[in-house]
């Protein structure tokens, strides 16, 4: 039995850890998120230089050859350093469609840049009424000619607003509840008939709303009726990834609260000696290493037990609610201050809570 | 045993919910329904509306303009504004520093502050917390030393509430320093926040809402008669306060409109979303809630009937603080749950009135869902945090 990492993970994981620690404080990344793009395009640049974009994909497309675990000693990097750079829009799920689905050429025209930081993407996982359920898409596509006509509404597109290449999942054939019958659809953001309203999200992050009016598609990616695989695979890597960055989050925000605790003194004492507060830092950390222990095993039976992101999203789910209430109600006022990096990790945990489906939408998965 | 109204309590509300129909700014109930954040100028028109009705103080004596209501007629009111979907007093002034004032104020403080503070021609805030003593808040350093005829106030206030737009603020200072008690030195006074030396800087919270200040008193000069009561009595009229403000804490009608809300609108589909009715778990969460509701909502009627029979309210409120914070907590989840991906939407210029929902990110439900949640983190935090509740629990109502 073995739960260190290899060498070769070891070292992504330091580089990672030291670009956060020398270059990515909270200032910076306040910064980053407030500006035009919500993002760092220098700091974008740098993690393909360092080739953290490449992680995921194959030796033959260019990439790492990485698995699940090491998106997980990726993505618990990014959420300790709350980095706001869209490397789930388009390295988890923009790319784990190309990788699975996209054409020798394609992949030449959209991954290959894309790893090289050059080509913004987003993948349109979400319609209004789908709510989690990735298979509802009433997005319509129809064959005229060569081309492909897309028509329907997409929300909540991270990156939507930055993405040149919008990967779109539409129904070419049955209803909108079927999971046969979704094509995805490499979609240029600047096409006729689109429109699209970049937004702020309330964990400092970007996301959009897109409409399609008889937009022309640049190219079918994949099968014309099986897309419906491919999506879910790519959105089930996305659930681990975030799961992944949801552990960093609360194993900070314990270190955060303790560290605060400690040094905060009322009533002449540091409130660290209150045992009613020390019970709750102990359920925080206890929350915090069963949770990096599903990930963990998620990590490892996932590619065989897809069933296993479903229990580490639940628990995630529980877990950030748990941790992240506490850690604000533990730091008192300051907590809620926008001021306090704190607040910005709890706001990012509530929005890994509420996506890819909420703790009880994953519970009815297993139960099922 | 029996929990009916009277026939005179049945017809007080139904003047009550005429008037929240007819009469009540009809502007500022849509702009509440639409997740408008109210103005200034917009709290203190609806404020005087509900004055001119005789209305606002609720706690007041008739003497002083209040409206003299009985307990039962005060929790009718609260569940008919709730309904309407009003917003409440802003406490500081009518709930806060007024009964202080007409408690243990002189004729000429009652003179010279109540009609302003009953009309709301003066925005008051609150100055108890400092850097250094939340929880503990007898720890406080702001001082007043006494020069003559006038205090000289020296310190710095926060998370003072509104303290941007405050004509006054009602501090706990420290005149003596040399007690036995910490609590013994702290007195109660009046600070103009015009006189020199009074600075203000905003405090942004997690929503992004600049909701408190820090204020800073740099030899700030107050003459001596707006010192109220005694000086060293502070804590004392303070505690009676803050023991006001807990019995007001429980929040049992705004959840009950809040959970009626969300119960209908899970019957009706959302942007061609199947009704969340239909989603069994969601309903059990809404169901779950409903029980600490009545629960909660019957523990505070207990509480009504027993200072109805002339008991003060006593330590056992903290409950309904720990109680109703923790279900008002518990709605916000519900409501995120609800509102699922829109719910993380932050687009705060599209809180506008009239604004077609086909031009919202989310409907106004969900747009608000989350800034609701952050927000009112604060409720398990301020005006005794619910562990500071519990430790009162535990030593003065359990003897632990
Ligand atoms: C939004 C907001 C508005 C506010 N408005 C006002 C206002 O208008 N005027 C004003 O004067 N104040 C105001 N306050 C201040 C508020 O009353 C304080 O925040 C509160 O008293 C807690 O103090 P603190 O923030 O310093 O937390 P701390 O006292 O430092 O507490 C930190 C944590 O330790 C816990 N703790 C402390 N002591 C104990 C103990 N003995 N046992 C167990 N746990 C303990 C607390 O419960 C909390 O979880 C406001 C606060 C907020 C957040």
């Amino acid at each position: 039995m073995n739960f260190s990492l290899n060498e070769v993970q070891l070292m992504l994981a330091d580089s990672i850890e030291k670009f956060v620690a020398n270059d990515y404080d909270f200032e910076q990344r306040q910064k980053y998120s407030d500006s035009e793009t919500g993002y760092s395009k220098q700091v974008w640049q740098t993690f393909a230089e360092l080739g953290w974009t490449a992680v995921p994909f194959s030796e033959d497309d260019g990439g790492f050859d990485g698995g699940p675990v090491d998106m997980m000693v990726v993505m618990e990097r990014v959420g300790r350093g709350l980095v706001v750079e869209p490397y789930l829009a388009n390295i988890v799920l923009a790319g784990g469609v190309l990788k699975r689905a996209a054409s020798p050429a394609q992949k030449e025209k959209w991954l290959q840049p894309m790893m090289a930081g050059e080509l913004q993407c987003a993948l349109a996982f979400f319609e209004a009424q789908a709510r989690y359920d990735i298979n509802n898409v009433e997005t319509t596509a129809r064959q005229d000619g060569d081309a492909w006509i897309l028509n329907g509404n997409k929300g909540y597109v991270l990156n939507g607003g930055n993405a040149e290449l919008i990967i779109v999942p539409a129904r070419t054939s049955g209803d909108p509840a079927n999971e046969a019958g979704i094509a995805l659809f490499a979609v240029a953001s600047d096409a006729d008939g689109i429109s699209i309203r970049d937004y702020a999200t309330i964990d400092g992050q970007r996301a959009a709303e897109i409409s399609l009016q008889d937009v022309s598609a640049l190219e079918l990616i994949g099968d014309a009726d099986d897309g419906y695989a491919v999506l879910k695979a790519a959105v089930d890597d996305a659930t681990l990834a975030i799961c992944a960055e949801a552990v960093g989050i609360m194993t900070v925000l314990t270190e955060k609260t303790i560290e605060y605790a400690k040094s905060r003194v009322q009533f002449g004492v540091p409130i660290s000696s209150f045992q009613a507060l020390q019970h709750r830092m102990v359920d925080m950390y206890t929350a915090c290493e069963q949770s990096r222990s599903l990930m963990m095993w998620a990590a490892m039976t996932c590619a065989d037990d897809p069933a296993a992101i479903n229990a580490l999203k639940y628990q995630i789910g529980k877990a950030g609610k748990q941790v992240g209430e506490e850690a604000v109600q533990i730091h008192g006022g300051m907590g809620v201050t926008w001021e306090l990096d704190v607040a910005h990790y709890f706001k990012r945990l509530t929005a890994i809570r509420h996506m890819f489906g909420s703790a009880d939408w994953h519970l009815d998965k297993l139960a099922s | 045993m029996n929990v009916t109204f009277s026939a005179e309590e049945v017809a007080f509300r139904k003047e009550v919910r005429d008037y929240f129909e007819n009469e009540f700014p009809q502007d500022i109930l849509r702009m509440q329904n639409e997740g408008v954040p109210l103005q200034p100028e917009d709290l203190i028109r609806w404020h005087k509306a509900v004055n001119e009705k005789g209305w606002l103080a609720e706690n007041w004596p008739v003497e002083y303009g209040g409206t003299g209501w009985s307990p039962v007629q005060k929790y009718i009111f609260a569940e008919e504004r709730a309904r309407a979907n009003a917003p409440p007093v802003l406490a500081f002034g009518v709930n806060m520093v007024g009964p202080i004032i007409y408690t243990y104020g002189n004729e000429e403080q009652k003179r010279r502050f109540l009609p302003d503070i009953l009309q709301t021609n003066v925005w008051w805030c609150q100055g108890y917390s400092e850097p250094g003593a939340g929880s503990d808040l007898a720890s406080l350093k702001t001082r007043a030393d006494l020069r003559g005829d006038h205090y000289v106030i020296n310190g710095t206030k926060t998370w003072t509430t509104l303290g941007q737009f405050a004509d006054w603020i009602f501090c706990l200072v420290r005149t003596n320093s040399d007690v036995a008690r910490r609590q013994e030195g702290i007195s109660f006074i009046l600070v103009d926040m015009k006189t020199p030396g009074v600075s203000i800087k905003p405090i942004v919270l997690l929503d992004g809402e600049h909701e408190v200040n820090e204020i800073h008193f740099d030899n700030v000069e107050v003459p001596v008669e707006n010192l109220v009561g005694e000086e060293g009595k502070g804590w004392t009229y303070g505690k009676v306060l803050l023991q006001h403000e807990r019995t007001n804490i429980a929040g049992v009608a705004r959840s009950k409109f809040r959970l009626s809300r969300l119960r209908s609108r899970a019957q009706k589909s959302v942007r061609g979303a199947a009704p969340l009715a239909e989603d069994r778990n969601f309903m059990r969460g809404i169901s779950a809630a409903e029980v600490e509701l009545k629960a909660l909502e019957y523990t505070e009627l207990r509480k009504l009937a027993s200072v109805a029979a002339g008991k003060a309210p006593g330590p056992e409120s903290s409950i309904l603080k720990v109680a109703g914070t923790e279900l008002l907590q518990a709605i916000d989840c519900l409501e995120m749950e609800a509102a699922g991906y829109y719910g993380l939407a932050y687009v705060r210029d599209q809180f506008v009135l009239d604004l077609p929902d086909e031009e919202r990110v989310g409907d106004t439900n969900q747009a608000t869902a989350a800034l609701n949640y952050f927000n009112n983190r604060k409720q398990s935090i301020f005006g005794g945090s619910n562990e500071i509740q519990k430790n009162i629990i535990a030593k003065h109502v359990l003897g632990l």
